[in-house]
């Protein structure tokens, strides 16, 4: 017994209890319907097993929403607490959980995914190409940030979720203060899908250096892709910091190794700076793929090209340059003096140079135009000035004398949500409102789309601009509750209430996938939108090899002229294809990682060594396996082609 | 345009309540420091207003001028490429802006680094404030006292609080007296602080702790130097010495009421001044005790 009892929440409550039940109904719902339907051979064949990136692309796009959804409900919770004074709808320590949860979940379990979802999706097909460099490795980071996900969210069921907030500031963190296995659960969970991550940033840069159509220069690549290129650079530099810290983390807590305690030699700050130089250049591989839809929606809805993309290219590289030079503005308080603030403090304003080139850029874009509210571009004209607002806000923290005043209050929480929520998560929704029928071959209902539009954009105002009010007025982050005698009660409500109506629109966009599947038109054609790049020049649905033959490029907008200016896109004769063929060790690693991640978050030495070598195993094994891969005659390709509409 | 109106309304809200129906504690300031922050925080508000006004003004008529409905139906938007005049205003008019602001920000991180301006006259008090599983200790060395959960301090004299916890990092904050800075196990921290009004404060550990974060509080009553004084005559007439004993048991994680007592626990329990070299120190008060010698 007492080898199970490790595995109790240390903290239960009747909502862990019905959450217990429900996944237990749902695996077995699932599990059960697989088995009727005779589903188990399409989900392996199809998708368990798959390497193409529009596959892989979509089973990240379906993680994303999923941990939208957890994560939105830990943020319901959390507003409802705070919604009025001395509530008790939640106690401390849960508190302290689910706002910890929620972060994680939703920087590196939903806003990450979404960012790789739209990376799969369409940079080879912007590019002009069959799949991406390394498909396999694909898969493998796919399934490793699946496996990753997984494990982070059965803490909360399977020995207690981590309590130290998403920046995890040791000692807090420390076996000393945080004693049961929740952060272990942070530290492991993390690991595993930030080697995915790596792994995607490497493989992506590959892809954009070297697979290019003929004809596409790097400065004739479509914005989006440049914006994925800069971002897994960035990844590429800021995600080895984030690993080895981690490992430091799991030492400390599982081996006493005292990096990060505050005796024995050990230094808390250390862990403070390693995470923040991951942690800063982390908000920008997050809101530059955002820039990057921003940079095909705003075109397409104005009837008119990019203006400026050279200074929209050079902005984006000096921001990658930039976000490595200001980490220390997530501290300013730590007593570093003021010399080493104000360099800070400049370091960190001189960003907003390049932001607001940007901002402008989309502005003269729509210049001239001939604009329609569709609604991703509502989602793009609501982000321009919400997303000026979170900017300004970050300029008012940089400041870093009145940051002292800003620091760890709910003007912080009001900055970052202005800037994650209008950038990232609306950049998000109008990808996904703009790329749906490119991907599924139906249109999202436009009139449930706009619902949910006005419900998220008012929703947050409300939800979110009270806090740079309660923030100036004292009321610090992460405070389960409060005094009525500290008058932060009202704001809070109307903050609450802001919550629940954005609550309101998401539900509304998973309303809309599911009429819009049940009611929209199939014959929607290739460009539904009238669109520029190439992404839009291939059939709907896609063929697996994407192009049949590989397009000619001439500008960035290659379509577009194609469409416009008699361009020619695609020449020549048909040629066979290779293509890369599945494999279904990608996934069983993944597996493999999630049991090693389980056995260390429980210092289960046992099995943990043989997961890792199961994992060496499946490494030696693919350096002995033969693929060449598989090829797609001429005759297939003629048949395919016809059926899709013969070739343009 | 529901949306307009509804970032409008919520604009001028925020003005409104910025512009003092009931004054936010960050912009009522009671001493020096406070006051350069508050002052600073009033400036960026203004100029940021301006920028997001621009932004939104220009969206607007963009909008409204160049949308579908208001344009023929054979009309081809042009390929503009952009314009090396409009880009160059692009970056400039940023690039002065954030210069300003930058120069600003500078200048306040040495004021605000430094003993409060106006009192220079003044000996400062210096007070060691630390932090344990969920409670402040205020160890008044040159008095001989040491307070849990409350502060008493003399107005218009320099305030110099040494920083430290017993535990996790916590941010030692009042903010009517001026912003927050980290307390934390392996280094002591100097933070400026003054009131120059009598009166009670509320005071706070801003930097999350774990459970019991959200009642770590603590009072702060600023009066004047005669009072200081007379109260700490009272407390060494009736206050119990700290022993160590009762001071582990004072650390046991937890909550306390208010307390007092006579000696401070920096007699058997010193702060960490020597384990790393204190770096906060650059320019005007590096001739202090800090070891440099560093590791
Ligand atoms: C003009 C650009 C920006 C500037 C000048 C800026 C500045 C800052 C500063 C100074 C802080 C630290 C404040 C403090 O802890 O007291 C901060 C925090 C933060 N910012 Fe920004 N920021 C900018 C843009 C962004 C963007 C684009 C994102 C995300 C996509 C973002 C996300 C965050 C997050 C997540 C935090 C803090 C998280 C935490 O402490 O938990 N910021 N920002
Ligand atoms: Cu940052």
């Amino acid at each position: 017994m007492e080898f199970f009892e490790r595995f109790a929440i240390p903290h239960p409550s009747p909502a862990i209890y019905a959450s217990m039940v429900a996944i237990a109904l749902v695996t077995i719902g699932i599990i059960a319907g697989l088995t009727y339907f005779k589903k188990w051979g399409y989900l392996w064949r199809e998708w368990l097993t798959t390497v193409d990136h529009k596959k892989i692309g979509i089973m990240y796009l379906i993680s994303a929403l999923l941990m939208l959804f957890r994560g939105g409900v830990d943020a319901i919770m959390m507003r409802a607490q705070l919604s009025v004074p001395d509530a008790e709808l939640l106690d401390a320590q849960h508190y302290n959980e689910i706002f910890t949860t929620h972060g994680v979940v939703m920087i590196i379990f939903m806003a990450m995914p979404f960012i790789f979802a739209f990376m799969n999706l369409l940079v080879p097909l912007q590019i002009g190409a069959r799949d991406v460099a390394f498909p396999r490795l694909n898969a493998l980071s796919f399934w490793l940030f699946f496996a990753g996900a997984m494990l982070f969210n059965i803490s909360f069921v399977i020995g207690g979720s981590p309590d130290a907030g998403w920046t995890s500031y040791f000692p807090l963190a420390g076996n000393d203060f945080s004693q049961h296995v929740g952060t272990n659960y942070y530290m492991i969970a993390i690991q595993i899908s930030g080697i995915g991550s790596l792994m995607t940033g490497i493989n992506m840069c590959t892809t954009i250096l070297k697979m290019r159509a003929p004809g596409m220069t790097l400065m004739k690549m479509p914005m989006f892709t440049w914006s994925a290129f800069i971002a897994n650079l960035i990844i590429v530099f800021a995600f080895p910091v984030l690993t080895v810290a981690l490992l430091m983390g799991t030492t400390d807590r599982l081996f006493a190794t005292n990096f990060f305690t505050s005796d024995n030699g050990g230094m808390d700050m250390l862990w403070a700076n390693f995470f923040w130089i991951w942690g800063h250049p982390e908000v920008y591989i997050l809101i530059l793929p955002a820039f990057g839809l921003y940079s095909e929606i705003i075109p397409t809805f104005s009837r008119r090209n990019l203006y400026g993309y050279k200074p929209m290219v050079w902005s984006m590289v000096l921001i990658s340059f930039l976000s490595f030079l200001v980490w220390t503005h997530h501290f300013f308080t730590m007593g570093q003096g003021a010399l080493t603030n104000s360099i800070f403090s400049i370091t960190t304003m001189a960003i907003a140079v390049p932001t607001g080139v940007k901002i402008f850029n989309w502005l003269f874009t729509m210049y001239k135009g001939k604009i329609r509210f569709t609604v991703p571009m509502l989602y793009s004209v609501a982000f321009i000035p919400l997303f000026t607002v979170g900017g300004v806000t970050g300029v008012m923290l940089a400041m870093s004398a009145a940051d002292y005043q800003y620091h760890n209050t709910m003007f912080l929480v009001a900055h970052f949500h202005n800037t994650i929520i209008p950038g990232v998560v609306f950049a998000m929704l109008a990808g996904l409102t703009y790329y749906w029928p490119k991907f599924f071959g139906f249109m999202l209902n436009e009139k449930i789309g706009k619902w949910a539009f006005w419900s998220l954009t008012i929703g947050f105002v409300l939800a979110f601009f009270p806090m740079y009010i309660t923030g100036l007025d004292g009321q610090a982050r992460r405070m389960y509750t409060y005094s009525e005698a500290t008058g932060f009660g009202p704001l809070n409500m109307v903050s609450f209430i802001g919550a629940a109506i954005m609550a309101i629109g998401f539900v509304l966009i998973l309303w809309n996938v599911f009429y819009s599947f049940k009611n929209s038109s199939r014959e929607i054609g290739s460009d539904p939108w009238d669109a520029r790049s190439l992404e839009w020049a291939t059939h709907t649905p896609i063929p697996e090899y994407n192009f049949a033959r590989l397009p000619h490029v001439n500008s960035s907008e290659a379509f577009w002229d194609a469409k416009m200016n008699g361009h020619q896109l695609f020449r020549g004769e048909y040629e066979e294809i290779h293509m890369p063929s599945s494999s279904g060790v990608p996934f069983i690693m993944g597996m493999i990682f999630f049991v090693a991640g389980f056995s260390f978050v429980f210092s289960l030495w046992i099995p943990a060594v043989i997961a890792l070598l199961g994992i060496f195993f499946c490494m030696a094994l693919r350096s002995f396996e033969k693929d060449d891969g598989y090829h797609i005659s001429v005759e297939e390709i003629k048949e395919t082609e016809r059926k899709l509409g013969g070739a343009k | 345009m529901k949306k307009k109106w509804a970032f409008l309304s919520s604009m001028l809200a925020f003005v409104l309540v910025l512009a003092g129906c009931e004054p936010l504690m960050v912009l009522d300031p009671k001493g020096p420091q406070a006051a350069q922050q508050a002052s600073d925080i009033m400036l960026s508000i203004g100029i940021m207003s301006f920028i997001v006004i621009a932004v939104l003004t220009i969206l607007v008529v963009i909008l409204f001028k160049y949308r579908a409905s208001n344009q023929p139906d054979d009309y081809e938007p042009p390929h503009i490429e952009g314009n090396k005049w409009v880009e160059a205003l692009c970056i400039g008019i940023p690039v002065l802006i954030v210069a300003f602001l930058s120069f600003m920000s500078v200048k306040s991180n040495y004021i605000v680094e430094s003993a409060p301006v106006g009192y220079e006259n003044e000996e400062p008090l210096v007070v060691y404030a630390s932090s344990s599983n969920w409670k402040w200790h205020f160890s008044y060395p040159e008095e001989g006292i040491e307070t849990v959960n409350y502060l008493y301090i003399p107005t218009d004299r320099p305030l110099e609080f040494k920083l430290y916890s017993f535990g996790p990092i916590t941010s030692f904050w009042i903010p009517q007296l001026g912003g927050q800075k980290y307390a934390m196990a392996d280094m002591v921290t100097t933070l400026h602080l003054g009131a120059d009004e009598p009166g009670e404060y509320v005071g706070r550990n801003a930097n999350f702790s774990g459970k019991g974060f959200a009642e770590n509080t603590f009072n702060v009553t600023a009066m004047s130097q005669t009072e200081f004084d007379e109260w700490v005559q009272e407390v060494h007439e009736k206050a119990e010495p700290l022993t160590e004993e009762k001071f582990d048991e004072l650390l046991e994680p937890g909550h306390l009421g208010q307390m007092t007592f006579t000696g401070t626990h920096l007699e058997f329990s010193p702060a960490p001044e020597h384990t790393h070299n204190d770096v906060s120190e650059e320019g005007n008060d590096s001739e202090e005790e800090s070891d440099h010698s560093g590791h």
